[in-house]
């Protein structure tokens, strides 16, 4: 089933080091793979793997040294930082381990934040705001704020927020680390939804084996150098 | 371009309502200091135009800074009677009048401290020359008589100068037959009665100033210049206003020096005031500011954000500073004027450009007060700022 | 000394913020102590007053003259050692940008009432030697690079003309709070030429210079001068040389007062912008003090801590601001010299700038303290996880 899809994300001798002062520190080593559409991959491997700044450099937020990132046909790495906002704001979806939603806004408000980036009027606005917020079942605490929201809640506006412009990409950095349990179940599983039934890409880096569990691939990453994971393909 | 709504600005400031308050506080007392200073110049400056008119001349000797170091003799007195270009009034008379003015000491009213109160001796033209000059209350004081009337100021403050009150000097006793209210002109801290009487009593042989109405006010410079080449007298002739004018100069520099170097101090303390809230803001949102750069927005919507935030605390405490500032029209305040030595009394006026300068000025300090941290907001890095607690 | 090390590091955590905040105090004092030593030069006067020296004026006003016969009559009142006739000549050197005191005296009589004016044995036999002599301050002779000798020309303005004198003598004051600019020359001089030009003015004196033998006499000497005189053409007012200089600034009150409310208004200003920067400090350092709670440190411990930390700001600001004061106020007493002929930090101003500074370091730690004594250690641990 995956193996016919084309790759949304082709990365080409991705390299970055770290400078440490005067020291210079190798993360990425000369990396090169794709991610298929429609994929749901997992990225593993121990603290200091470099596995969020491979995340960090596909969603676009940091810089290479040296290599290229190619999303959906553009190469990021050729975009200026203007270019590469803009570029965030239509093609990728971010969901974080604290869940980052400005506290003196409310839920809804929130998930309208990207919105405000498009040309779209403010009934319209609201229309996909109230889609989004129930395709996580949150459309009854629209009104809320973040500190009146348990932490499943808040993810879940969170990732209103992220598929609210419809991009192809979501990046999720340990989006179960800071939940319980249960909480973490929900979050995965709508994940889970949303690639399935959407068709949305998901690149997920996390420690927790329950929710690489839910992915499609999962690669290990040690010493800035990727590999399959014992666990292999489904 | 401001992209990130105002909404986000407004509520941050209201989340923190302990920093706001203090932060805003520092500014409106710096825009209070800064419009009090400036309406208070502005009085004094209202004051002293309004209490000379343009059409009138002043005539003192050559050489003498006012009224009260100049002499004129009946001789030059007489000459400059007789210039065609006096205006002649209703009546026929000319509308010109021989003044006497010397300064009193008097005690003011509760603290008993003695300050320096122009008498006026003047003719009945001197009331036709200034139409300022109203009577308020009781009468006129009668030619030849030792009666005088007191202006509103002088009647409020100073012991003896009331209706019904008395003055002693020059060895007589002076009665306030009458009150008169020059509105908002120095006049009104003088007191005034017969230039002939008073003359007798302070045995003084020459007048002070001559004061006449131009028929036509284009004459002055024809006037002035055949007044002063007169060979037979040593005077100046100004216009009346400009007289005036120049008795407020040395004042008015010190409120202006003053005022501005206070200004200066203290909006460099309040602007240091939002400095620092405004870069503990950003140190506390470094995340949020990670995630909106995250989100799509870019450098200079974060930049904006800030600012906003900046300028309506500037906004918000310039409007306090007025409204508090603008209680200060009730007060009065009655010094003495470096220059003449005598009783000044004026008051704080608020006009619309003071209104306007002070609103500027708060924007500034808001401004100053948030541009560098608001740069600094819009230059984070991203994964650094996303890292952060 | 390990707490006020502990302070320190504290108080220094966010390097800008603690230096802003501190510039923001250096600027404050610095503001203040401007302000003070501008007042106090108005009371400057009053200062170098000697309880010893009376004044004679008409009391009608300065404005009215006294008789020269007068003079006579003074200095046989018991109790009086000198009398000198004195009147304002407030004359204009070059231009009107150019002010000095100028005063038309008698030297024999007028010098030994003027300990406080130091002049060399040989310049002030020449000045009282020659009649159109001037003696003038060192301020203004070194103002103006005027060397002994000098002809120096002043225009009249209360006394028409252009004056001449010739520059026989220089003064420098005995105290700091002397006034170094007066210009002094004969009574003589200016009598004579009025007498020929006009003579309806002449043999008036401005106001009488008196002193006494001591200073339990002046009350009873004042009185009875003003007695001498009661009813006659010419009342005279007759007060010592402090209650007749406060009368001047009484004058000029209201500006007084506005300007001692403005200096508190600085403190006030600055105050509100420290105890921001301290609500914020605690603010952020909640979950640090619940955790020191736990540990076993008392409410007072934690407001110690916060006050020493406050103060610690404050003094430096504090210390900066006062040591700024010095520069800052001799270049300014030197740009506005015309107004402020003694321009001198006074030692009460350093205290209450030191004061100031600890108030501004107790008031700014009130509400953090309180709120650290109050913390409930399960909120405080709350907000850090």
């Amino acid at each position: 089933m995956e193996a016919d899809k084309q790759p949304i994300v082709e990365i080409q001798n991705l390299s970055k080091a770290y400078h440490r002062g005067s020291q210079v520190v190798p993360v990425l080593n000369d990396l090169t793979f794709d991610i298929k559409e429609g994929e749901f991959l997992a990225l593993m491997g121990p603290s200091g793997s470099g596995k969020s700044t491979l995340l960090n450099l596909i969603a676009g937020i940091d810089r290479a040294d040296s290599g290229t990132i190619k999303v959906g046909a553009v190469d990021i790495t050729a975009l200026t930082e203007t270019q590469l906002a803009r570029w965030r704001a239509d093609n990728v979806g971010f969901i974080f381990q604290f869940y980052n939603l400005i506290p003196v806004l409310t839920a809804f408000e929130n998930v309208a934040l990207p919105l405000l980036l498009t040309g779209l009027s403010k009934s319209e606005r609201r229309e996909h705001v109230e889609i989004a917020l129930s395709i996580v079942g949150l459309d009854d605490r629209m009104d809320h704020y973040p500190g009146e929201l348990s932490g499943g809640q808040q993810q879940r506006v969170a990732i209103a927020r992220a598929v609210i412009t419809d991009p192809a990409l979501l990046v999720a950095d340990e989006p179960t680390g800071d939940l319980d349990r249960v909480s973490a179940g929900e979050i995965l599983d709508l994940m889970e939804r949303l690639n399935a039934e959407s068709g949305k890409t998901i690149v997920m880096v996390t420690h927790d084996p329950r929710a690489a569990g839910k992915a499609h691939v999962i690669k290990h990453l040690e010493k800035g150098v990727l590999n399959v994971h014992p666990e292999a393909h489904f | 371009m401001g992209k990130i709504p105002f909404s986000y600005s407004l509520r941050n400031l209201w989340t923190r309502r302990l920093t706001t308050v203090l932060t805003i506080s520092g500014m409106a007392l710096v825009v209070f200091v800064f419009a009090s200073i400036l309406m208070l110049a502005e009085g004094l400056k209202e004051t002293l135009v309004q209490t000379g008119s343009y059409d009138n001349v002043v005539v003192i000797r050559k050489g003498s800074n006012s009224e009260v170091q100049s002499g004129i003799d009946r001789l030059s007195a007489s000459i400059v009677e007789t210039e065609p270009e006096v205006a002649i009034g209703v009546n026929g008379n000319r509308l010109v009048a021989r003044e006497l003015v010397v300064l009193i000491n008097l005690p003011k009213r509760g603290s008993n401290k003695p300050s320096n109160v122009v008498i006026r001796g003047t003719t009945e033209s001197s009331l036709l020359l200034r139409p300022q000059v109203k009577l308020k209350a009781g009468r006129m004081p009668r030619p030849g008589s030792s009666e005088i009337m007191a202006g509103l100021s002088i009647a409020r403050r100073f012991n003896g100068g009331g209706l019904g009150e008395t003055l002693r000097f020059g060895m007589r006793d002076w009665a306030v037959v009458g009150i008169f209210d020059a509105g908002n002109t120095g006049f009104n801290s003088e007191i005034w009665g017969d230039v002939d009487q008073l003359m007798q009593a302070f045995r003084r042989p020459v007048y002070s100033s001559v004061i006449f109405k131009l028929g036509n006010a284009a004459d002055f410079d024809k006037v002035k210049l055949r007044l002063e080449n007169d060979p037979r007298m040593t005077i100046e002739a100004k216009r009346e206003s400009v007289y005036y004018e120049e008795q407020s100069k040395v004042m008015a520099k010190f409120l202006r020096v003053l005022g501005l170097s206070l200004t200066i101090i203290f909006s460099a303390g309040a602007t240091i005031g939002a400095m620092i809230t405004m870069y503990t803001a950003v140190a506390n949102r470094t995340s949020e500011i990670g995630t909106l750069r995250a989100l799509g927005f870019q450098r200079r919507n974060i930049l904006t954000a800030f600012l906003m935030e900046s300028l309506l605390l500037g906004v918000l405490g310039g409007c306090t500073g007025l409204f508090f500032a603008s209680f200060m029209q009730l007060i009065t305040i009655s010094t003495m004027n470096f220059q003449t030595f005598s009783e000044l009394a004026f008051s704080f006026s608020l006009t619309i450009n003071i209104i306007y300068q002070s609103i500027v000025f708060s924007l500034i300090m808001g401004f100053m007060g948030g541009v560098l941290p608001a740069v600094r907001a819009s230059r984070m890095n991203i994964v650094d700022a996303l890292r952060a607690s | 000394m390990f707490i006020l090390k502990l302070i320190f590091k504290n108080a220094f955590r966010h390097k800008l913020r603690t230096w802003l905040t501190i510039v923001g105090i250096t600027i404050a004092i610095l503001a203040f102590g401007l302000l003070r030593t501008v007042i106090s030069t108005w009371y400057s006067g009053v200062e170098s007053s000697s309880a010893t020296r009376l004044v004679t004026r008409n009391a009608i006003s300065l404005v009215f003259s006294l008789p020269l016969s007068y003079e006579e009559s003074i200095r046989h009142v018991p109790g009086v050692k000198f009398v000198t006739r004195d009147n304002w000549f407030g004359g204009i050197y070059i231009d009107e940008k150019h002010f000095f005191p100028s005063f038309a005296i008698d030297p024999k009589n007028y010098l030994p009432l003027v300990p406080e004016f130091v002049i060399p044995g040989d310049q002030q036999a020449a000045f009282i030697r020659d009649r159109n002599a001037a003696l003038a301050g060192r301020k203004i002779a070194e103002k103006y690079h005027w060397k002994l000798g000098d002809t120096i020309m002043l225009k009249g303005t209360i006394f028409p003309g252009n004056w001449e004198f010739v520059l026989r003598a220089i003064y420098h004051g005995r105290d700091k709070s002397t006034d170094e600019t007066f210009f002094l020359f004969h009574w003589d001089y200016l009598n004579e030429a009025l007498k020929k030009t006009v003579s309806g003015r002449a043999d008036q004196v401005g106001f009488y210079f008196i002193g006494v033998t001591s200073p339990n006499v002046a009350a009873q000497v004042s009185q009875d001068i003003d007695k001498m005189f009661k009813n006659s053409l010419s009342e005279t007012l007759t007060e010592t040389e402090k209650a007749f200089q406060l009368g001047f600034i009484s004058m000029s009150e209201a500006i007084i007062v506005a300007i001692r409310m403005v200096s508190a208004v600085v403190i006030i200003i600055i105050m509100a912008v420290m105890a921001n920067t301290m609500a914020m400090t605690a603010r952020e350092r909640f979950g640090e003090y619940a955790v020191l709670k736990t540990l076993g440190f008392g409410g007072a411990h934690l407001a110690g801590m916060i006050f020493g930390e406050s103060l610690v700001i404050a003094i430096l600001g504090g210390a900066a601001g006062i040591a700024l004061t010095f520069p800052v106020s001799r270049a300014f007493g030197r740009a506005m010299d015309n107004y402020f002929p003694v321009f001198n930090v006074a030692t009460a101003t350093i205290y209450m700038d030191m004061a100031s500074a600890l108030l501004i370091g107790l008031v700014a730690g009130i509400v953090p303290a309180w709120r650290a004594v109050h913390i409930r250690v399960a909120d405080g641990l709350r907000r850090i996880g």
